[in-house]
């Protein structure tokens, strides 16, 4: 089974919350139905979450907005595998506002997966931490690299180095 | 430089003033403490073990408490959640205490100068520094050239006397350079080794 036949196959099952197109992207309100499916339905059986990332697309320099290509935007990308199937693997993305409703400072929500696959407990934190995701009903969303006190998430394209934390100079 | 401990006057007897005695014991017994932060760590304990052996330095007792050590190797990348700790710990020690800063990342940043988002540049923001050891990683020669210069400074330490008592220059006294070989010694030398090596690589002709 190819990646075009689960594409089709999500598609026949939960229509529009299923982008036409490839990559597969899903509404943040069907994740965790999707998620299930792919992880349950005995032709799919995704049982191995790899890896979440957090994408923030925007382009900071003003000449290059025009020739960028796409919208300022969040994506959250989920890499599946399956250990029932040697070898197959997928991909799925929701796609997020940069900010909650264009508020400054609100950030993004997202179903937590933690039920589904218990490894994404950590890769959210991580996605929280690094990028500003909040994963809605994650048991435990705290910082797990950056320190508790930190102010902002330092893989944003627009984030701001402090000068200073903590007495110690930063740049 | 004078020898250490004084002049020998006679059979058992040796003469010399308190601060060099005092010093020679404080060098010749630094205790560093067990701080490896990341990949440089990997040299340190190279230098600890019997290749290198930094106990031919007095320096092998490895503490894993601050209260015990009064080196400090900072052998690794500090991020800022780490800083707040580095600068505990080195408070935590007892004086006389002496920093030695190991490796690129903790001499200046590093190669996570300017785009490291949770990268203290250079350790020396967060404790004072006596000795930096450049290297990525360096080599554990390196280190124990460091620990040698960290010697070099308990060497010239005053404690009881008000004047010095110890000239000893602060300027290394092993320059590191490397004796070349005979075939180095001049220029004209090399140039007749170098066509020589050249002429012996070349293919035999069948």
């Amino acid at each position: 089974m190819t990646n075009t036949d689960i594409h089709a196959l999500l598609q026949g099952q939960f229509g529009p919350a299923i982008s036409a197109a490839e990559p597969t992207t899903v509404t943040a309100d069907r994740l965790v139905d999707v998620c299930t499916f792919l992880k349950n339905d005995p032709r799919l059986r995704f049982d191995f979450l790899n890896n979440i990332s957090g994408v923030d697309y925007l382009e900071t320099d003003a000449k290059k907005v025009a020739k960028a290509g796409f919208e300022p935007h969040l994506e959250v990308v989920y890499h599946l595998s399956s250990v029932a199937f040697p070898g197959r693997r997928f991909t799925l993305k929701v796609s997020l506002p940069r900010w909650k409703d264009g508020v400054v400072g609100e950030l993004p929500e997202v179903p937590t997966v933690n039920a589904i696959w218990r490894t994404a407990d950590w890769h959210e934190r991580e996605v929280y931490d690094l990028v500003g995701v909040r994963f809605t009903g994650h048991p435990d969303l705290r910082r797990i690299l950056m320190a508790d006190d930190w102010v902002g998430h330092p893989l944003r394209k627009d984030f701001e180095y402090p000068l200073e934390y903590h007495d110690i100079r930063c740049r | 430089m004078p020898p250490l401990l004084g002049n020998r006057f006679d059979d058992g007897f040796v003469v010399t003033n308190l601060d060099a005695a005092i010093n020679w014991a404080r060098e010749s017994s630094l205790w560093p403490m067990t701080f490896g932060l990341a990949c440089c760590a990997i040299e340190m304990m190279a230098v600890g073990g019997p290749r290198y052996d930094i106990d031919r330095f007095g320096a092998g007792a490895f503490r894993a408490t601050p209260r015990q050590a009064d080196l400090m190797i900072v052998a690794g990348t500090v991020n800022l959640k780490m800083a707040e700790r580095v600068r505990r710990l080195y408070n935590q020690m007892p004086e006389p205490k002496f920093v030695i800063a190991m490796g690129a990342c903790t001499c200046g940043g590093g190669p996570y100068y300017k785009y490291g988002y949770n990268v203290v540049k250079g350790v020396d923001l967060v404790v004072p520094v006596d000795v930096y050891v450049p290297g990525c990683p360096p080599r554990p020669e390196a280190l124990l050239e460091g620990l040698m210069r960290v010697q070099d400074k308990i060497r010239t330490m005053k404690t009881l006397a008000k004047e010095s008592t110890v000239d000893v220059p602060m300027i290394p006294v092993r320059t590191g350079k490397v004796q070349l070989p005979e075939e180095y010694a001049t220029p004209e030398k090399v140039n007749e080794f170098q066509k020589a090596t050249k002429e012996a690589a070349k293919p035999a002709k069948a």
